[in-house]
């Protein structure tokens, strides 16, 4: 103890880490599953808008569902958390470094997941998990199916306790200081992460496995649907707050700007931990089985979690501006011409943020109760975790790529590779406007997602939705043109761009900046009132739903071929 | 924590707008009943066929131009199909899965309700415009999901 209380914080101890190489060599390990999920998962993506507007027809057999499932499953769970726990181990190096031990654990953690994504693919390649990436119950999947994806979740609850124990040996070393902030908002997020894949953790390992393994007879479907949704909601927030990182603290950096507040940041992301948990019922407005008033106080829960997004807007937005004002841009939007639109850096992740504009209006819309009949399964929501996850979150990621790759393989993010990733940037920006654009009309005609090719007997109603399927096929083309082209930019910034030094950008705080309460790193306190309302806003209706269950299901596995 | 003042405006109208949409809602849902489906009442999901009312499935009439159908969803097919109604009726639909779950959605309709095995699903609409609504399953149920479907006709 003696020793670590001499090696005590100067101030270069404060200063951004180094990563060394054989940690680069740990994250780079996620980010290679992460852009081969890329490739995988926006193959059939392609493949399934081509079936959609009727203009081919899978081979040797293959089910539009398992196209389909593969596609839920790879990108949605597979490439995101890979890249955000990729990217989040980096964030934790960089500000609070990590020890021997913790990088053995993050192997493992790596390992883990690897494994658990290897049996999923696999189950689902030869034909036996068409279940999509929801799996709801009573259609049952190969038992490999449910234990690859248990293995997954536990191996990214070993990445968690890795992180949180890399800032319990940073704050042991440093007491009385505040956490660097992205170490607070990875840890945040982790927490959110872990607390709520407990839910479908319990799922899949008390109803799943034994149920499809055949010990059980028969399971609790609306059981199992609200442990899925526990989950199913703080998952999108899982994916959301790694962009939230770099809007904060990455963005004002490449901008040439200071962070807004470091307080307000992290406020917004405790706002963020307690709501996005308890309000998975805005998922099941429409399910029989649940009491109405908690549908309803749940759907208030959902509307408190816009709070701190919209903080966000505001911090980000007054971050430009303040920056442009200072460089000297006049004028009402001067500040905002003169942004560095030419630097991907900046574009891709920009892009991102004005997405969710129409993004956050349509979730909004979603979440509104009654008003989510009008669009419940059909395929606007389709249309809107196309512009919400995979545009605001996936070109965020995009943007973090350009950098954070070349910084970890020691190459440079050079000219070239920064004008062909604008022409990635402009081509997912047009993909994804007609595609999520036709996929948001036809939502509201009543077109349902998930769903194969058909005219549904030829009606009249479904006869205008085909030019929609068509045009959702021409924008799922263009989004693939994007998708092999970023993946050329991966394979480039990885083995071939020029040896270098490429900036790992950190925003620092003002000089004069009000310092951050302390009363903000009280995470007893905040697990504790996240753990609160979890409580509030499920106890009562759950029991109820136990209480009032009716016989259970037993397992369909002919509907989807798996018999 | 000094929150900058124009921070402060904008949240409180952000605010102020979320609060009002609830207030909406809440009225819309508990006071005009426009709440969605909810029902709570169970049903053994392998007896469906010996359980009243599903025992007959069919189209009934229950008061002035006031009807009820008792539909039982199964992969993949709606029973009854292709429904007749006259304009102007008030149609409660009384709907279970005889095996895993389904959606029950007509297009063109706010009638958008999951069906779901042991649970009994009510969802009630007036048809004043005449004509051929298409009714689907917009919850994925199996392999042929994309043929289930079938119309009703307002007369």
């Amino acid at each position: 103890m003696l020793l670590e209380k001499i090696a005590e914080p100067n101030e270069e101890s404060r200063l951004p880490l180094t990563i060394s190489k054989q940690e680069s060599r740990l994250y780079m390990s996620f980010m290679y599953v992460a852009f081969i999920s890329l490739f995988i998962g926006g193959m059939m993506g392609l493949l399934q808008t081509l079936v959609r507007s009727g203009t081919i027809t899978l081979p040797w057999g293959i089910d539009y569902y398992q196209v389909l499932t593969l596609h839920g499953v790879i990108l949605a769970l597979v490439l995101t958390t890979y890249f955000i726990i990729g990217f989040q181990f980096s964030l934790m190096g960089k500000t609070v470094g990590i020890s021997q031990k913790q990088h053995k654990a993050a192997w493992l953690s790596f390992w883990v997941m690897v494994v658990g994504t290897i049996m999923t693919a696999i189950t689902i390649l030869l034909g036996k998990a068409n279940v999509l990436y929801t799996f709801y119950a009573p259609l049952k999947a190969h038992p490999a199916f449910y234990i690859g994806l248990a293995l997954v979740i536990i191996g990214s609850w070993i990445a968690g306790i890795v992180n949180f124990r890399q800032l319990y040996v940073w704050k042991k070393k440093h007491p009385g200081e505040k956490s660097p902030l992205l170490a607070f908002m990875v840890t945040i997020n982790m927490l959110m992460w872990i607390i709520a894949s407990i839910g479908v953790a319990v799922a899949v390992i008390v109803q799943f496995i034994p149920w499809s393994l055949g010990y059980a007879e028969t399971i609790n479907v609306l059981v199992s649907r609200t442990l899925f949704w526990y989950f199913g909601h703080p998952l999108v927030y899982f994916w959301l707050l790694p962009a939230y990182m770099a809007w904060y603290a990455i963005i004002p950096k490449i901008i040439g700007g200071k962070l807004f507040s470091d307080s307000l940041a992290r406020l917004a992301f405790i706002l963020l931990l307690f709501f996005s948990i308890p309000v998975g019922f805005h998922h099941q407005l429409t399910e029989p089985g649940i009491d109405p008033t908690w549908k309803f106080i749940q759907v208030v829960l959902t509307f408190m979690v816009v709070i701190p997004s919209l903080m966000t807007a505001f911090s980000i937005f007054a971050t430009f501006e303040i920056t442009g004002r200072r460089k000297g841009f006049k004028g009402l939007y001067g500040w905002f011409k003169h942004l560095p639109w030419k630097d991907v850096r900046f574009l891709a992740p920009m892009i991102g943020m004005l997405a969710f504009i129409p993004g956050g209006a349509g979730g909004i819309i979603n979440a509104s109760h009654q008003m989510n009949a009008v669009v419940h399964n059909t395929i606007w929501v389709t249309g809107h975790f196309h512009i919400t996850a995979a545009t605001t979150v996936v070109l965020t990621f995009f943007g973090i790529t350009y950098w954070l790759i070349p910084h970890l393989t020691g190459r440079t993010l050079t000219k070239s590779i920064n004008r062909l990733g604008i022409i990635q940037a402009i081509i997912w920006t047009v993909g994804m406007t007609i595609m999520s654009g036709a996929m948001h009309i036809q939502g509201l005609l009543g077109g349902p997602r998930r769903s194969s090719y058909s005219e549904y007997g030829g009606t009249e109603q479904a006869s205008e939705w085909i030019w929609y399927q068509i045009a959702q096929a021409v924008g799922g083309s263009i989004l693939f043109i994007g998708i092999l082209l970023m993946v050329f930019i991966f394979i480039k910034l990885t083995f071939f761009a020029p040896k270098g030094e490429e900036e790992f950008p950190i925003a620092e705080e003002e000089e004069d900046a009000t310092p951050t309460p302390m009363f903000l790193e009280n995470w007893k306190l905040w697990i504790a009132i996240t753990i609160a309302l979890i409580l509030f806003a499920y106890t009562i209706p759950f029991v109820d739903i136990i209480q009032n269950s009716p016989p259970g299901s037993p397992p369909f596995d002919w509907p989807i071929g798996n018999s | 924590m000094k929150m900058h003042r124009s921070e402060e405006i904008w949240l409180i109208i952000s605010v102020t707008v979320l609060v009002l949409s609830m207030v909406v809602t809440g009225y819309q849902t508990f006071a005009l009943g426009m709440g969605p489906p909810s029902n709570t009442e169970t049903i053994d999901p392998q007896k469906v066929d010996e359980t009243a009312p599903f025992d007959e499935p069919g189209v009934y009439k229950v008061g002035d131009n006031e009807y009820e159908v008792v539909m039982t969803l199964q992969i993949f097919s709606f029973t009854p199909g292709d429904i007749e109604i006259p304009a102007g009726a008030e149609v409660t639909f009384t709907m279970t899965s005889k095996d895993v779950v389904h959606g029950f959605q007509i297009a063109g309709t706010n009638v958008n309700a999951m069906v779901m095995p042991g649970h009994i699903q009510k969802i009630t609409q007036t048809f004043d415009e005449p004509g051929e609504y298409l009714i689907l399953c917009n919850e994925y149920c199996g392999a042929g999901h994309q043929a289930m479907a079938t119309t009703i006709t307002v007369k």
